[in-house]
């Protein structure tokens, strides 16, 4: 068939035939998939950010409670120092090293800010503190949000490796150099797989 | 673009080219099938399921009496009516093995409560044995209802009542407060009429899109892979196109298949294959009927499908 045609109308064929076959192999979903990882991404960071504004209020609030545990105090206001010191900029998603520094100091500030609202408990002027109530609403919400952006970037990224990981769009990652991005891990794995304390005080199941 | 295949524009000869088709035949058909079977990847954990979504009051825990539900029902059927705000309360007797926070989310995610092009719903949930409230907002009212708004909400007004056992009163109070809030919100007014549903003009312009771009593809790839191979690479071409539209396996499926058959009978030259598209579109109606999707029942309420939400919200107990 293609001796039928004049030489040039064909090469004019076959680059539209391999234009087409470029958008069939994914480099357009690459395109979106990669805007809404980086979307996702910043949102995770805004809800860190809210976080990070909330816990001056929180201390200071609760700094007004005569002898209350100073440790938990210093550890909250340690961890926030510590996570906002990395520069959350979105090239920190191609550094897998980085990111995990950042998850993990963003971990131990959400440890730590558990902790505080934990302990908080058994100080009564406290929990009829107006203001210290609202706060724990809203570090509360941030929290949950916190939980929804994350899952929302891990679900993003999964799209994103699948594509870049499956056959044939593997080629189209390869050739534009797409690769797979790095998920969340959790921030206290070792904490996590040890098994829980659990004493009922009574003979085991 | 053209890089990527050297090969094709050097030596042009009979035996490469051959090869040059199948691969781009095959990545066409390779790449259809791989899309089809990505929305294949399902939530596989053992979470509650999240219910069936049949009206403004969704009681699973079987604690309203029946007038008590419809009264409720009419309240927020009415305010829906006023403002267009969708509220819908679920009672469920617990939320286990999930808190209640990320089960309302879920919930709150799958429904999508709130106008299509407004996202403004609220989602309350009740875990009536676990003794926990929450109320979950869209992102589009989480300036009608913050984090605090919501808390106090539930802590002065749903729980006291709550706390009584008067749950159909603390519901009743817990809407009449979060209406309130809302209608200090300048939002949208309601249409008048029922918005049109989109799925069919989406199907139309689908369809459209098809019609005029199986025989112009079509013709181009049988230009260049020969009869068949073009036919295949058009099919498999249309079916990931209307999966992608409409992440339908069903269309894709019904797409490929005409597009298939209608490359095959467009032959070579393609250029009086305009006419020939006539008996094709009767399968219109077969695609329209076939669009439906389940979670949304009938009854006279339907989720606006655009309630987007972000974990924004609050929880309580009582």
């Amino acid at each position: 068939m293609s001796q039928l045609l004049p030489r040039s109308l064909s090469r004019l064929l076959l680059a539209f035939a391999a234009v087409l076959a470029l958008g069939g192999c994914g480099y357009n979903d690459f395109q979106r998939l990669d805007e809404q990882t980086k979307a996702a991404w910043a949102e995770v960071l805004n809800q860190y950010q809210r976080r990070a504004d909330l816990i001056p209020n929180l201390v200071n609030t609760v700094k007004g409670e005569a002898n209350f545990e100073q440790e938990t105090l210093t550890r909250v206001i340690e961890a926030r120092s510590r996570a906002t010191a990395i520069q959350a900029t979105p090239e920190l998603l191609n550094d897998p090293q980085a990111l995990q520094r950042f998850q993990q100091l963003q971990g131990q500030l959400g440890g730590a800010l558990s902790r505080l609202l934990a302990v908080a408990e058994n100080y009564p002027a406290l929990r009829t503190n107006q203001s210290f109530q609202d706060l724990r609403v809203q570090l509360e919400g941030t929290e949950n949000r916190i939980t929804v952006a994350r899952n929302q970037y891990i679900a993003t990224v999964q799209k994103y490796n699948v594509l870049a990981r499956s056959f044939p769009t593997n080629f189209t990652a390869m050739i534009f150099g797409y690769d797979p991005k790095p998920g969340f891990t959790v921030a206290n794995e070792e904490e996590l797989a040890r098994p829980p304390a659990v004493d009922f005080g009574t003979a085991p199941r | 673009m053209t890089a990527a295949f050297p090969e094709h524009r050097a030596a042009g000869r009979r035996t490469r080219m051959t090869a040059a088709r199948w691969r781009l035949a095959f990545c066409a058909v390779a790449l259809a099938w791989a899309s089809l079977l990505l929305p294949c990847l399902a939530w596989a954990q053992d979470l509650q399921r999240v219910p069936s979504l049949t009206g403004h009051v969704v009681d699973h825990s079987a604690t309203l009496p029946p007038d008590q539900a419809r009264s409720l029902e009419a309240k927020l059927a009415a305010f829906e009516a006023e403002r267009g705000t969708q509220i819908v309360i679920l009672m469920v007797p617990g939320t286990a093995p999930e808190d209640i926070a990320a089960f309302a989310f879920r919930v709150a995610d799958e429904w999508k409560i709130g106008r299509r092009e407004v996202g403004d719903g609220i989602l309350l949930v009740v875990a009536k044995d676990e003794r926990r409230v929450r109320i979950e907002v869209a992102r589009a009212l989480e300036g009608a209802v913050p984090d605090l708004a919501a808390f106090q909400i539930i802590n002065r007004v749903i729980t006291p009542a709550f706390r009584e056992g008067d749950y159909a009163g603390g519901l009743h109070a817990g809407a009449d407060a979060l209406m309130a809030r809302i209608r200090g919100e300048n939002l949208p007014a309601p249409e008048t009429s029922a918005p049109a549903p989109t799925k069919p003009s989406m199907l139309e312009g689908l369809g459209a899109l098809l019609f005029m771009g199986v025989p112009l593809v079509g013709a181009v790839l049988v230009g260049t892979l020969g009869r068949k191979l073009g036919a295949l690479a058009t099919s498999g071409a249309a079916g990931a196109f209307a999966l992608f539209i409409t992440s339908s396996v069903l269309l894709a499926l019904l797409a490929a298949a005409l597009a298939f058959i209608f490359v095959l009978a467009l032959g070579v030259g393609g250029g009086g294959g305009g006419g020939r598209g006539g008996p094709h579109m009767g399968g219109g109606p077969v695609i329209w009927g076939g669009g439906g999707r389940g979670g949304r029942s009938g009854g006279g309420f339907r989720s606006g499908g655009g309630g987007s939400f972000g974990g924004g919200g609050a929880s309580g107990g009582w």
